[in-house]
């Protein structure tokens, strides 16, 4: 079955008393036990909730993997996967990071001796080489926010299985619907689901799914102890989402191809980084790993001194943290999703102050463009600046 | 202001915008930002939403501290606060502390190099002694669950403070409303807001809430940075529930008494346990530290048969695990709270095969009774035909 099938389908049939084609939202935090020693399925909601648990098998039974895992924001979700790991345990990190994944590695876990090495794995031989006797992972982030640089899944994985290390993938700017990271060998794919999953810029949300019995049990016992977990109003809110998920991703890519091809040719931006475009570096490993590009393009401004007019005049485009909704959104890395990565990193990988990221979202793609045109003019005109 | 009056107007939750008399569910992930220079209150969901961010500031008056946070649920707060801690740093925590918590200490936060001593905290000589150098808290439950010992909170401030470390309450069995942990001298306060706070069996939640700014920003830290938030539309039904935290309390409350006085009459019933009934150990402390007893007490029916027959014949009470509900919630802490505990030390603390917890609802009071006493006519009858 398709992936846009099994996406539309999920919950459906999952109610068998009344038929809702709609899974309905349970509510209840416990569960009337038939008696003692007995049990439903269901005890208490943290541990497991009907809502949730439709949301749990669909994401799992998408992505590949044995197990799914819906917790209350993208970050319990790394927080989750995290706890799988014991003091002195080592990670080779992406370095071009989300700033809140680089945040928990190095302002909490670091304080339980979890170490961290933040390599380009683009480069095999640079992953290779940052593996330690106490090495226990790879954490991948492919494409890169905000960089958009491309990893070899498969390359990753073959290195991580020579070295007994397990494969973490965060697949948020892709989704499942283009890339599939347990299909490539990956041992745990996570989601920030507040994203394109959800799709709507209206729920908090991550995704976990685990490959394989043992780890899906580890996982499922840290879920559950750790009590991160989403609540049924957002479950039932990411399914709706979820359900929309390859009208949007096609529609998503094709206006990201049209904005990224016009700011290509605009005077006021030096460099354009879209995986779909030919002239991008990483652009054939893309194609060779994912069925598609997605819709999130960054780009450098001429001058940084332009990056407030441009801000400012944009009419359409919000400017506002985050990406993946129906509503275009402009991110500005170095004070918003970025902040808290010390600056010398942070120009030393690429996300200057000069850097915009988009989240393009499915308007009318002449609107994205000339709202984008008219705000790089105005910024131009209004900077006072070359 | 008075409690009552404080759950209902401590903090505002009119809308400023529409005058609308219950804040609105604001379902948004992210916030447009007007102005580059001058970032708004609010940016992205995880970091900050209006809707939660009203209930957080009515905990934080209702306990009157001065932070207060919503978490996923009770044990993502517990797991929240914890993580204020580092490897190396040793904890004191009740040796009869829930289930969850204690799993989360052994199987998670050992792991990470967190040491912890499970100690009698009712004895403060017994805390006195297992204080290390490298000691950084002392975590108290108060009433305990399922048992319902009383620590002495004011004295373990003072001890803790003595010695420089925080104390940690485990406010979820009496609410704010009965006891007030921060002004007996404790640091951080803790509910899993899914029981009493909540009220409904409807949203599982978690809340803190800190005595001062500063440990409120570490914890801010560790709610924004590991991200186990509450999401909108619980939050939502949490502050729906707190309006209405006093008045089930006061109903429950006087039902439980009057169910303990008869469970502690009741000639197959060995032990009842409710710091209301005046020969419980820590009944005068509740009284001193406390403003109620609160709406859950434990019984002893003997052995697992008795215990198992009694389930079987209930008809009014939930069988389930979780409690502080409109609905009476019967338990059983050996096989549902307490699960995760070796089954040595669990005898060890007093949760042994016949004991049984009740969650008192809102239901007639004498309806309860009434189904209390057929369950137990009908358990004895089996139990004795098996004989």
């Amino acid at each position: 079955m398709h992936v846009q099938t099994k996406l539309v389908q999920i919950g459906v049939g999952s109610d068998e008393k009344t038929g809702a084609v709609s899974i309905p939202i349970h509510h209840a935090t416990a569960y009337r036990h038939p008696g003692l020693g007995q049990s439903t399925g269901f005890d208490y909601t943290r541990t497991a909730n009907p809502t949730r648990a439709v949301l749990e098998q669909a994401i799992a039974e998408i992505e590949s993997g044995d197990a799914g895992f819906a917790t209350a924001s993208g970050m319990a979700a790394i927080q989750t996967i995290m706890a799988l790991f014991s003091q002195g345990d080592h990670f080779v990190v992406s370095l071009d990071l989300y700033g809140g994944t680089y945040r928990l590695f190095e302002q909490v876990l670091s304080r339980y001796g979890l170490r961290f090495s933040y390599v380009d794995v683009r480069d095999t031989e640079a992953v290779r080489a940052a593996v330690r006797p106490e090495t226990k992972a790879i954490f991948v982030e492919t494409p890169t926010n905000p960089l958009m640089q491309v990893t070899d899944i498969a390359a990753v994985v073959e290195i991580a299985r020579e070295n007994r290390l397990l494969t973490i993938v965060d697949n948020t700017f892709m989704t499942p619907y283009c890339q599939r990271p347990l299909e490539l060998g990956a041992d745990i794919v996570f989601h920030s689901a507040t994203k394109y999953l959800g799709g709507h810029n209206d729920v908090l949300a991550g995704l976990i799914v685990t490959k394989g019995k043992e780890l899906s049990e580890q996982v499922k016992y840290l879920h559950n102890s750790i009590g991160a977990v989403l609540g049924p109003q957002d479950c039932w809110l990411l399914i709706r989402g979820m359900k929309t998920l390859a009208l949007r991703m096609e529609r998503h890519e094709e206006n990201a191809f049209r904005v990224a091809r016009f700011l290509q040719e605009h005077d006021a931006v030096t460099e354009v980084f879209y995986p779909g475009l030919t002239s991008h570096p990483d652009h054939e490993v893309q194609k060779k790993q994912a069925s598609g590009f997605s819709g999130m393009v960054s780009f450098r401004i001429r001058d940084a001194k332009l990056v407030g007019p441009f801000l400012q005049h944009l009419r359409v485009i919000s400017f506002a943290e985050s990406l993946g909704g129906v509503e275009s959104l402009c991110t500005y890395p170095a004070t918003q999703t970025h902040a808290d990565i010390p600056v010398e990193i942070r120009e030393k990988v690429g996300v200057c102050d000069r850097l915009i990221r988009l989240s393009v979202g499915i308007e009318y793609a002449d609107d994205l463009i000339a709202d984008l045109g008219y705000a790089l003019d105005q910024a131009v005109k209004t900077g006072g600046c070359c | 202001m008075n409690f009552a009056t404080k759950l209902l107007h401590g903090r505002s939750g009119i809308d400023p915008f529409t005058g609308a008399s219950s804040i609105p569910i604001y379902q948004a992930s992210t916030f447009h930002q007007f102005d580059l220079d001058q970032p708004g209150v609010y940016d992205y969901g995880r970091s900050g939403n209006p809707t939660r961010h009203a209930l957080e500031e009515a905990i934080a008056v209702l306990e009157g501290g001065s932070r207060g946070f919503a978490f996923a649920s009770g044990m993502a707060a517990i797991s929240g606060v914890f993580m204020l801690f580092s490897t190396g740093d040793h904890l004191i925590v009740p040796e009869d502390v829930y289930g969850g918590t204690y799993r989360f200490l052994t199987k998670i936060l050992s792991r990470l190099g967190i040491e912890v001593s499970f100690v009698d905290t009712t004895r403060i000589s017994q805390i006195e002694a297992a204080i290390r150098p490298n000691t950084k808290a002392i975590f108290i439950e108060t009433p305990s669950n399922p048992t319902l010992k009383v620590t002495d909170l004011a004295a373990v401030s003072r001890l803790a403070k003595a010695h420089q470390l925080l104390t940690i309450v485990d406010n979820t069995f009496l609410t704010p409303y009965y006891q007030r942990p921060l002004e007996l001298g404790a640091d951080i306060v803790i509910h899993s807001a899914t029981k009493f706070i909540g009220g409904h069996s409807d949203v599982v939640a978690g809340l803190v809430v800190t005595k001062d700014e500063e440990l409120g920003n570490q914890l801010y830290l560790i709610q924004n940075g590991m991200g186990a938030v509450l999401g909108v539309q619980d939050c939502w039904l949490v502050m729906r529930g707190l309006k209405t935290l006093k008045s089930r309390l006061d109903v429950s409350t006087h039902s439980a008494g009057k169910i303990a006085a008869w469970l502690d009459r009741h000639p197959h019933v060995q032990r009842v346990y409710y710091t209301g009934l005046a020969a419980h150990e820590g009944h005068e402390l509740q009284e001193r530290q406390a403003s109620g007893h609160g709406a859950v007490l434990s019984f002893d029916v003997g052995n697992r048969d008795m215990a198992k027959a009694l389930f079987d014949a209930v008809r009014l009470p939930i069988v389930a695990v979780s409690l502080g509900a409109v609905e009476s919630i019967l338990s059983y802490p050996a096989m549902m709270s307490h699960a995760a505990m070796p089954a040595e030390e669990r005898l060890e603390r007093g949760i042994t095969d016949g004991l049984i917890r009740l969650s008192v609802g809102l239901e007639d009071v004498d309806d309860l009774i009434a189904d209390l006493e057929q369950a137990l006519a009908i358990a004895a009858a089996k139990c004795l035909a098996n004989r």
